[in-house]
C-alpha cells in the first residue's frame, strides 16, 4: 500500500483507505471512496498538481492532499 | 390568470444546466442579486400552458447540499426554508449522461427534502458515442421520480420535459435514502426532541458548517434526550453518509446502466496530451491569450471609431436642431458625450466576454487551471486565481467574485487584492486615445505600447502577489481540488447568452455612474460661484487683447471654465498633479475617474466641448490643446506618465465595494485604494521627469 502521491503516471490502483481528519468531504463527493479504480493520468509540469481519473470524475489534486489517501496497486 | 409554477433548477458545473436553463427560457432572463451578498441570481420565465407560468430559478452550480461556498450556500438557504419567495414547487436536478453517478449523489439529497424532483439527464445525444444504455423505466422506478433524457445541444427532450413540469403533482415526494441507518442511535434522539420535523432537513440544519448567507437559522442544542456531537463526529458521519449513498447509487446504476468501456475512450487523452506538455501547455496558452488580446484590438477598432464619430454627430444634431437653451446644452454637452463614452465599450467587452467563454465551455480553462498552480502557488495564489487574473483583462469586478472558487482564504484575499492591477476594459479607451495621441502611427508601435501596458498590469500583479506572500501571517488549512471536465464545441447559443447578459450588466451597471458624473461635471462646469463668471463676456470684451488669432468666443468660454466650479478645483489640484506633467483639466478627469476610469475620455470630452464649440472629435480637439507655451499638452512625457497612472491606481469605486463585500471588512479595500494610488502616483513622477 503507498500514498497516492507516489503512483507513476498511466498508473491504476484501488483506494484502499484515507486520513478522514485531513481529507475535505468534497471529494469524497466526486467520487474518492475506498473500493474505487484510480488512476494518475498527467503531473502538471512542476510534479503537481496531479490529474486523476477516479471511477468516472476527471479531477487535479494537489500533492499535499494525495499524500492523505492511500492505495493499493492493481497487480 | 395562469398560476405561477416555481421551478429550480439544480446541478454540479459542466452538466450544462445552464444550457438547459438558456434553451428553456430563451431571452426571458433577468439577473439580480441575492440581497445582501453579490451571489447572481439568475430567473426565467415562459408559458407553460394556458394554466401555468413558470418561474424558473437558475441556481448556482453545487456538488451536494453540503455547502463549500456562498454559491452552494444559497441553494440550501432557498431549499430549506419553506417561507423563502424562491422555495420551489418543483425541481429538476440536471445530470451529465457521462458522470450520472456522482449527478446522482446529489439527486438523492435533493429526495430527502420532500419536493417533487424530476431528473434531467442531458448529453443526451453523447450516448451512442460514448456506449451508453440506461433503461429509463427502471431508473424511475428505482429512484421513484421521473427521468427524462434531454439535449442541450440538439434541442431534444424539452417538450417531455415540460410535459412532466405539467403534471407535477403526480410526482412523489418520498425520500430514497434513509439517513437514519448511518447512526440509528442518534437520529432515534433527534427524531424524539423533533418528532414534527424532517430528519434529513435537521441533519443538513446540524452540519452546515458555515453560515455564509446573513439568514438566522435555527440553533440545535442539547436537550435531555439528544446530544450533540463534535464537529469531528459529524465529520465522519458525513462520510459516512456519502460512502452509503453511493453504495445505494451504485446498486441502482447496476441495474439500469450499462457502458462500453471499448467506445468511451475519446480524443480528450489525445488533447491533453498536448495542451498540458511541459512545454507546448504554456507556449500554447499564451499563443491563445496573445491571438485574444490582438483580434480585441484589431476588430474593436472600427467599430468603435464609428460609434465615436456618431455620438459627436448627434450631440451636433441636438444643438441644431432645438432651440438653445439649458436643457438642450445639457443633453447635447453633458449627457450625450456621457452615454457616448460608455457605449464606446461595448465591442471590446463583448469580444473579450465571448473569448473567456469559450475557454470556459470548452473545458480548456480546467487545464490551464492545472497548469498554472504550481507557479502561481510561489506567489501565494493558486491556479484557480487564473480565472481572475484573465478575466480581470474585461472588468475587476466579476473577477473578484470568481475568486469564489478558490478555497484557501490566503490564495484567495491575495488574489482579490492584486487582479485590480490587471488590465480592465475600462482603461482601454483611455489607452487607445492616448497611445493615438503620443505614439506614431507606423511600425507596431501602438501596438506594441498597447501590449507593453498589458505587461506592466500583468508584472505590477505578480510583483505585488509576491510582495503578499512574503509578509502574510495568515495561514489556513485548506485544499484544492478542480474537476477536469471533458473536452466540448462550444454551444455557441449558451456564449451568446453569456455575452449578451455580462455586457449588457457592465453597461448598465457603468452607465448609471457614468451619466451620473456627466450630469453632475457639466453643472459644475457651467456654473461658477463669482460675478466674473457671469460676467465672462464683459471682462473679455473690455480687455485689451493682443492676440487677434484667437477667436473671441473661445476665449469667453475658456475664462468661463477657469472660473467655474469645475474649473476652482481642478487649479486647487493642478500643483499635485503638475509634477506629473497634468495640466487642471486632465486634474478634473483623473478626480472623476475615481468613480471609475472610464469616465476619463468622457470627462474631457464633457470639459472641452463646453469650451469649444466647433464641431470635432475629442482625438482632434485633445491633439489641439495647448500648454502656456505653446507646446502641445500631450506630449509623449505626459502621455506615458498619464498611461502609467492609469494601470496602476485604483480608479473604480465598483471594485472598492466589492472587494468590501468579499473580504467583509473595509480594511482591505482602503489599503488597496491607498497603496495603488500611491504607487501610481510614484510611477508617473518618474516617468515624466525622465522622459520630459
Amino acid at each position: 500500500m503507498i500514498s497516492l502521491d507516489l503512483l507513476k503516471k498511466e498508473q491504476s490502483a484501488i483506494i484502499d483507505q484515507f486520513e478522514t481528519e485531513k481529507l475535505p468531504l468534497k471529494l469524497i463527493e466526486m467520487g474518492c471512496l475506498p473500493g474505487n479504480e484510480i488512476t494518475l493520468l498527467h503531473r502538471a509540469p512542476f510534479k503537481d498538481p496531479i490529474y486523476l481519473k477516479i471511477d468516472q470524475s476527471h479531477l487535479a489534486i494537489r500533492l499535499e492532499t494525495a499524500k492523505n489517501i492511500f492505495v493499493r496497486l492493481k497487480t | 390568470m395562469p398560476q405561477t409554477l416555481k421551478v429550480a433548477l439544480l446541478g454540479s458545473p459542466n452538466t450544462g444546466k445552464t444550457s438547459v436553463f438558456n434553451t428553456l427560457t430563451k431571452l426571458n432572463q433577468k439577473v439580480g442579486n441575492y440581497p445582501g451578498i453579490t451571489v447572481e441570481k439568475k430567473e426565467g420565465t415562459w408559458t407553460l400552458s394556458k394554466d401555468f407560468k413558470v418561474k424558473l430559478f437558475d441556481f448556482p452550480g453545487c456538488y451536494s447540499l453540503n455547502a463549500n461556498s456562498i454559491d452552494e450556500s444559497i441553494v440550501i438557504e432557498t431549499l430549506l426554508n419553506k417561507q423563502d419567495q424562491d422555495y420551489p414547487h418543483v425541481v429538476i436536478v440536471v445530470a451529465d449522461v457521462e458522470n450520472l453517478k456522482r449527478s446522482l449523489l446529489f439527486f438523492t439529497q435533493i429526495k430527502g427534502l420532500n419536493i417533487p424532483s424530476i431528473l434531467a439527464i442531458n448529453m443526451a445525444d453523447r450516448m451512442d458515442k460514448k456506449g451508453v444504455e440506461i433503461d429509463i423505466k427502471r431508473l424511475e422506478k428505482e429512484l421513484d421520480t421521473k427521468v427524462v433524457l434531454v439535449s442541450a445541444r440538439k434541442n431534444t427532450g424539452f417538450e417531455k420535459l415540460k410535459q412532466v413540469l405539467l403534471d407535477y403533482k403526480t410526482l412523489s415526494i418520498r425520500e430514497i435514502f434513509d439517513i437514519s441507518k448511518i447512526d440509528s442511535n442518534y437520529f432515534h434522539d433527534l427524531k424524539k426532541t423533533f418528532p414534527k420535523e424532517s430528519l434529513y432537513r435537521l441533519w443538513l440544519l446540524i452540519t452546515q458548517e458555515a453560515n455564509f448567507t446573513k439568514l438566522k437559522r435555527k440553533k440545535i442544542t442539547d436537550t435531555s434526550d439528544f446530544r450533540t456531537l463534535s464537529t469531528l463526529s459529524l465529520k465522519k458521519l458525513q462520510q459516512k453518509e456519502t460512502i452509503q449513498r453511493y453504495v445505494f447509487i451504485n446498486d441502482v446504476l447496476k441495474k439500469t446502466f450499462t457502458v462500453n468501456p471499448s467506445k468511451a475512450k475519446s480524443i480528450g487523452s489525445i488533447l491533453d496530451r498536448v495542451l498540458l506538455h511541459k512545454v507546448f501547455g504554456y507556449v500554447i496558452f499564451f499563443a491563445i491569450l496573445l491571438l485574444i488580446f490582438e483580434s480585441i484590438y484589431d476588430f474593436s477598432s472600427i467599430p468603435m471609431d464609428f460609434i465615436d464619430a456618431s455620438f459627436t454627430q448627434l450631440s451636433q444634431w441636438v444643438k441644431h436642431s432645438f432651440p438653445s437653451g439649458n436643457l438642450t446644452h445639457l443633453i447635447a454637452d453633458g449627457v450625450i458625450p456621457g452615454i457616448g463614452g460608455i457605449v464606446i465599450f461595448i465591442p471590446q467587452i463583448a469580444l473579450l466576454y465571448f473569448f473567456l467563454a469559450l475557454l470556459e465551455e470548452s473545458g480548456y480553462m480546467s487545464r490551464v487551471i492545472f497548469l498554472m498552480d504550481k507557479g502561481l502557488r510561489k506567489f501565494g495564489m493558486s491556479g484557480k486565481s487564473v480565472i481572475p487574473l484573465v478575466s480581470g483583462t474585461a472588468c475587476a469586478i466579476p473577477a473578484v467574485m470568481a475568486t469564489r472558487n478558490i478555497e484557501n482564504w490566503r490564495e484567495r484575499l491575495i488574489t482579490i487584492l492584486v487582479t485590480p492591477f490587471a488590465t480592465c476594459a475600462a482603461r482601454l479607451p483611455v489607452y487607445a486615445i492616448l497611445i493615438a495621441l503620443v505614439i506614431p502611427d507606423q511600425g507596431f508601435y501602438q501596438s506594441l505600447t498597447l501590449m507593453g501596458l498589458y505587461l506592466i498590469g500583468f508584472v505590477a500583479a505578480m510583483l505585488s502577489a509576491w510582495v503578499l506572500h512574503q509578509s502574510f501571517m495568515i495561514d489556513k488549512k485548506s485544499f484544492f481540488v478542480i474537476e477536469m471536465p471533458s473536452y466540448k464545441v462550444p454551444l455557441l447559443k449558451d456564449v451568446f447568452y453569456t455575452v449578451w447578459e455580462k455586457t449588457k450588466t457592465f453597461i448598465v451597471e457603468a452607465g448609471k455612474i457614468i451619466l451620473a458624473i456627466s450630469i453632475v461635471l457639466w453643472v459644475l462646469a457651467t456654473n461658477g460661484p463669482r460675478d466674473n463668471f457671469k460676467q465672462a463676456e464683459e471682462f473679455i470684451t473690455q480687455q485689451d487683447t493682443t492676440d487677434q488669432s484667437i477667436d473671441l468666443e473661445d476665449q469667453i468660454q475658456s475664462y468661463k471654465l477657469e472660473n467655474s466650479y469645475i474649473g476652482i478645483l481642478g487649479r486647487s489640484i493642478e500643483p499635485m498633479i503638475a509634477p506629473l506633467g497634468f495640466d487642471w483639466k486632465i486634474g478634473i478627469a483623473l478626480l472623476s475617474s475615481f468613480a471609475a476610469r472610464e469616465v476619463f475620455v468622457g470627462t474631457l470630452a464633457t470639459i472641452y466641448s463646453v469650451d469649444s464649440e466647433k464641431q470635432e472629435t475629442i482625438k482632434e480637439r485633445m491633439a489641439n490643446e495647448k500648454r502656456a507655451d505653446g507646446k502641445p499638452l500631450f506630449s509623449l512625457a505626459t502621455g506615458i506618465s498619464l498611461m502609467l497612472f492609469y494601470a496602476f491606481a485604483l480608479q473604480c469605486m465598483s471594485t472598492v465595494a466589492i472587494v468590501r463585500i468579499e473580504t467583509k471588512t473595509w480594511k482591505w479595500p482602503l489599503i488597496q485604494l491607498f497603496s495603488m494610488t500611491f504607487l501610481a502616483y510614484v510611477v508617473s513622477l518618474f516617468a515624466f521627469q525622465i522622459l520630459q
